[in-house]
């Protein structure tokens, strides 16, 4: 069915995305909690901040993180002087751009998830004697379970299917960068490309349905309403 | 003194203010709905602070407006909740263990099998907290809270929500902590025959509209 290089193609993707989520994933974590939890002026701009990258063009994320990770970036500069990291033009900066557009929606599932965590559970806990990591790992995280999975399948999801920001930033180079959008797209410009076309379209329809479908079953089972 | 208490707090517009100065093994918090009786034990249990006044236990200060203010898990002061409270995610048996396990040896008094009898409770250690009638959870409430070595009970309510047989099954396990446990309480409640048959001194608190 498939051939070798589209087989490539989709563990790139895989990898990338795999990457993209586990590394935004403590930061979700943190936005949501603090979202979720906290109470300070200001916030509605970092919930706005944070949901930035669901409205504006791909195209204008890919540009900023150009300009703050490229080789003349504030950090992309920092990052090459001191750990000799270049994202621009690698797949790390392709896993970077998926993070950065699949961050909203994971932090928005999760906040939800956090938001549903009695507090009075908590309370509980600490009269019986838990601090206060403890009750978190012992009593809020596992109730938010289902919605933190929710949110890292959805995360997964979105970054398998993000182009713009990736082609902007980390650019369309085979084996490196193209993922499978980006080799849907290549395709398409090549003449007799349709039949390549049409497979890598629908592996990634069943990658995104099956992520939709597995985040929806987990949010159901908490009893939550719908993520997205 | 076992119980040497004097909080003032502000919620919103309505101020809550209580003492409770006594040798008593229980003491009875009664008074309308609206006065504060929740707010008192939150604030005995470390879960609001008061903006004035303080809290001992025994002579060992828990709270002082001064300074002092020992968090809610090194208090040791057991709490039952109105709702029980059991965390859902858990088996009962994990729910009684789970104070027990942050507690070390030489604290605990109690151990599970003699709260297990004490409550009557051995039948439900396999499950699941929502699977529980009002008296069963409350039951398991009351153990999971004597499990975590308190040196003082807090029971909030804890008849509010079953049927008068039950009410009767718990009130004679409380009888028994008093008399057999000797555990110091402080017991909210609007009902007089309850306060009548527990407790040794009653606290009426008013400012409730």
């Amino acid at each position: 069915m498939l051939s070798a290089e589209e087989w490539a193609i989709v563990a790139l993707s895989a990898r990338i995305s795999l990457v993209a989520v586990g590394a935004s994933f403590p930061v979700a974590l943190g936005l949501a909690w603090v979202l979720a939890r906290w109470r300070f002026p200001g916030k509605i701009l970092l919930d706005a901040l944070v949901h930035l990258p669901l409205v504006i063009p791909p195209v204008v994320t890919g540009w900023l993180l150009l300009i703050l990770f490229g080789p003349a970036g504030p950090v992309g500069a920092w990052l090459e002087r001191s750990f000799g990291v270049v994202l621009v033009f690698r797949w790390t900066g392709a896993a970077l751009a998926a993070a950065v557009m699949a961050l909203p929606l994971m932090v928005r599932a999760m906040r939800l998830s956090i938001e549903a965590v009695d507090p009075r559970l908590e309370a509980a806990a600490r009269t019986l004697g838990a601090g206060w990591w403890r009750v978190r790992w012992t009593i809020s995280l596992p109730l938010a379970l289902p919605g933190m999975l929710a949110g890292l399948v959805l995360g997964f999801a979105r970054s398998i299917g993000e182009f713009g920001a990736t082609v902007t930033f980390a650019s369309n180079i085979p084996n490196e960068t193209r993922t499978l959008p980006l080799a849907i797209y290549s395709a398409l410009q090549l003449p007799g490309g349709e039949a390549a076309v049409l497979r890598l379209s629908l592996i990634s329809i069943a990658l995104s349905l099956a992520a939709l479908v597995a985040s929806e079953w987990l949010a159901r089972r908490h009893g939550q309403a719908h993520v997205l | 003194m076992s119980f040497d208490i004097d909080v003032r707090r502000q919620l919103g517009r309505r101020e809550i203010a209580a003492r409770i100065v006594t040798d008593a093994r229980v003491v009875a918090v009664v008074g309308s709905s609206g006065a504060g009786k929740t707010s008192l034990l939150n604030m005995v249990a470390g879960l609001l602070r008061p903006d004035a006044g303080h809290v001992r236990l025994d002579g060992d200060t828990l709270f002082d407006a001064g300074g002092a203010d020992v968090p809610p898990e090194q208090r040791r002061i057991g709490y039952v909740f109105q709702e029980h409270r059991l965390f859902p995610h858990r088996r009962v048996g994990w729910n009684l263990d789970y104070g027990a396990r942050l507690r070390i040896a030489e604290e605990r008094w109690i151990t599970r099998d003699e709260t297990v009898d004490l409550l009557g409770i051995g039948h439900l250690l396999d499950r699941w907290p929502r699977n529980l009638s009002g008296g069963e959870a409350q039951r398991v409430a009351i153990g999971r809270a004597l499990l975590s070595a308190p040196r003082a009970l807090l029971l909030d309510e804890p008849l509010a929500a079953l049927d008068p047989a039950r009410r009767d099954g718990i009130l004679t396990v409380l009888e028994q902590i008093r008399d057999t446990l000797a555990l110091p309480m402080i017991y909210v409640s609007h009902d007089r025959a309850d306060v009548a048959r527990l407790a040794g001194h009653v606290v009426e608190m008013g400012g409730g509209e």
